[in-house]
């Protein structure tokens, strides 16, 4: 029994990963940079609504559509201050900026709400399942985390394989220039994804904060940064790699945690990344690319 | 936009008799661009007609690249000006340009080769389909008649080029000369009124080229736009081109009808003289 609820746990987590990762593998996949901050942008999430939450008393589901409107115009802005002048720049100095930003999210939460660690109440209220006279129990916000992962996958791939935006998005990722030459407005379309992604961060924020209910300036460092392992584990760029390296590294750190070690779990994960990408430099569901001679 | 703003009309500019009576569709007035100390172009003053098949010649090297990637705003240039159906083009952007009507093909075909062939001809239909973000997200308030309206049309420009069985192929696994050709149908599907073809003939046999000539009437007499082409296969230029500049070195050293271009001294020295060598 133990084996499936640590499965279910880390189904779980997987899918928080998951939804971060789709923010890291769509920036990618069109601006082919990796936007450090994105993890951050997470926190800012989980804070505002826990804010909105506490101090307003907003009811669950506005706390997070007011959570999900300040992280798009937080990622918005974000692209169009930080990241827009350097479209012609190199990848360095456009992944070090990357970087800066996230230390300077950091620090302005710091600034705003101080470094003592917040207790995130749960926005998940209703109770959890438990099975085979209290066995195996499934706590409510694994559910509810599980069935947003789903949604969020089947109506982000609906929107970028069919709709006319969606389609716009995968031209600019494959050839700016030609889409350019297509009439296709290549920053309004480069907005539109930092504006998608950074909805999903506050997202994955709050299912975060809910399940690990401490929330300080350096919670989103550590998920971003797994998410974007996620991500490239995944193979970066795709959106069904996202949802599946999220799921696969959520079930090996907690496998590795309750099997092998706490301390080491988070080797554990790294180290198949590396051994991943090893074997397959593309991720699982990367693409190979077979230059034409 | 200041309004009593004088433009120079060019005397010396020759476009199909039929034309005549409407604002040329692209006119450039002393275009030329520098990159770093070496002029490009230089000097380059071209009318084209509404419906006219326009040839842009030359040797390799000579500029003919540069001067689409001028038309389409990819570069901008140094000096001189560019009017797109009697509007100038100065200061826009790539995309505004091509939603003013100018649409291209490239010398190195560049399709999104990991969508679908009519994938590739909706981008390009990207600006003629009304579907506001809210729709596409939600899937709703029209969104349905809206992607009905874009398949559609798509479909229209795959059955002009007899590719309405490829449309959901991948485009990338396409043969070479269906890639040509969805290139242009993903150009035309932008509305253009005039049609910039880099080297459309280039690697296709005599049989391609053949239906490729066929198609270029098609597309001016279906569309009734404007065709110019860049291109190194003289019986393609010779055969549909109506007027013909000849670029060397970045100037235009012969402007005219086929036969007059044929049979000038310096184009003959600078081109063609070569190629009768070489035959």
């Amino acid at each position: 029994m133990s084996f499936i609820s640590n499965l279910i746990n880390g189904i779980s987590l997987g899918s928080v990963y998951a939804i971060i990762a789709l923010g890291y593998t769509m920036v990618y996949g069109i601006a082919k940079m990796l936007n450090f901050a994105h993890g951050d942008v997470i926190m800012v999430g989980a804070y505002i609504s826990y804010c909105a939450s506490a101090y307003l008393g907003f009811p669950p589901a506005l706390s997070v559509v007011l959570a999900m409107l300040v992280c798009t115009v937080l990622g918005v802005g974000i692209e169009a201050f930080a990241y827009k002048p350097l479209r012609r720049a190199g990848s360095l100095a456009v992944l070090i900026t990357a970087i800066g930003v996230s230390y300077l999210l950091q620090n302005i939460a710091l600034l705003i709400w101080g470094s003592n660690p917040k207790a995130f109440k749960s926005l998940v209220t209703f109770s959890s399942i438990s099975l085979f006279e209290g066995k195996l129990i499934i706590t409510a916000e694994s559910i509810v985390t599980v069935i947003a992962c789903v949604i969020i996958m089947v109506a982000l791939t609906a929107f970028t394989k069919k709709s006319k935006m969606g389609k716009a998005m995968r031209a600019v990722s494959e050839d700016k220039d030609a889409a350019e030459l297509m009439g296709i407005n290549v920053n309004v379309t480069i907005s539109l994804t930092f504006a998608i992604g950074s909805a999903l961060a506050a997202i994955a924020g709050v299912l975060l904060c809910s399940a690990y209910p401490t929330l300080q300036p350096t919670t989103g460092s550590m998920p971003g940064i797994k998410a974007f392992t996620a991500a490239v584990f995944g193979g970066i760029g795709s959106i069904p790699g996202a949802m599946v390296g999220g799921i696969l590294l959520g079930i090996i750190e907690i496998f590795s945690k309750s099997y092998i070690s706490t301390a080491l779990s988070d080797a554990i994960v790294f180290s198949v990344l590396i051994i991943v990408l090893l074997v397959k430099p593309t991720g699982i569901l990367g693409k190979k690319i077979t230059e034409k001679v | 936009m200041d309004k009593g703003k004088m433009v120079p009309v060019p005397s010396k500019a020759i476009i199909p008799e039929r034309d005549l009576d409407k604002t040329p569709i692209l006119e450039t007035h002393h275009l030329g661009i520098d990159f770093g100390g070496l002029t490009a172009v230089d000097e380059f003053s071209l009318t084209v007609g509404r419906t006219e098949i326009a040839g842009l010649i030359g040797p390799n090297g000579a500029g003919k690249t540069t001067v689409f990637n001028l038309l389409t705003n990819v570069y901008q240039p140094t000096r001189g000006t560019i009017m797109l159906d009697g509007k100038s083009t100065l200061k826009k952007t790539t995309e505004q340009v091509n939603r003013m009507g100018i649409a291209r093909t490239f010398q190195n075909i560049r399709l999104f080769s990991n969508m679908s062939v009519i994938d590739n001809v909706k981008v390009g239909l990207h600006n003629s389909i009304h579907q506001p973000l809210f729709a596409s997200i939600t899937r709703l308030f029209g969104y349905k008649a809206s992607e009905k309206k874009s398949r559609d049309e798509a479909m229209e420009l795959l059955k002009f080029f007899n590719m309405e069985d490829m449309a959901d192929h991948q485009a990338g696994s396409l043969p070479y000369g269906a890639q040509r050709r969805l290139e242009i149908a993903r150009a035309l599907a932008t509305h253009p009124g005039i049609i910039l073809l880099d080297e459309p003939a280039a690697g296709m046999n005599p049989s391609e080229t053949a239906e490729l000539m066929e198609n270029i009437r098609r597309i001016r007499d279906n569309f009734q736009i404007a065709v110019m082409l860049i291109e190194h296969d003289m019986n393609l230029v010779m055969n549909i081109c109506e007027g013909i500049c000849v670029l060397d070195h970045g100037k235009v050293i012969a402007k005219g009808s086929p036969e007059e271009v044929k049979s000038n001294p310096k184009v003959i020295e600078a081109y063609l003289g070569k190629k009768k060598e070489a035959n």
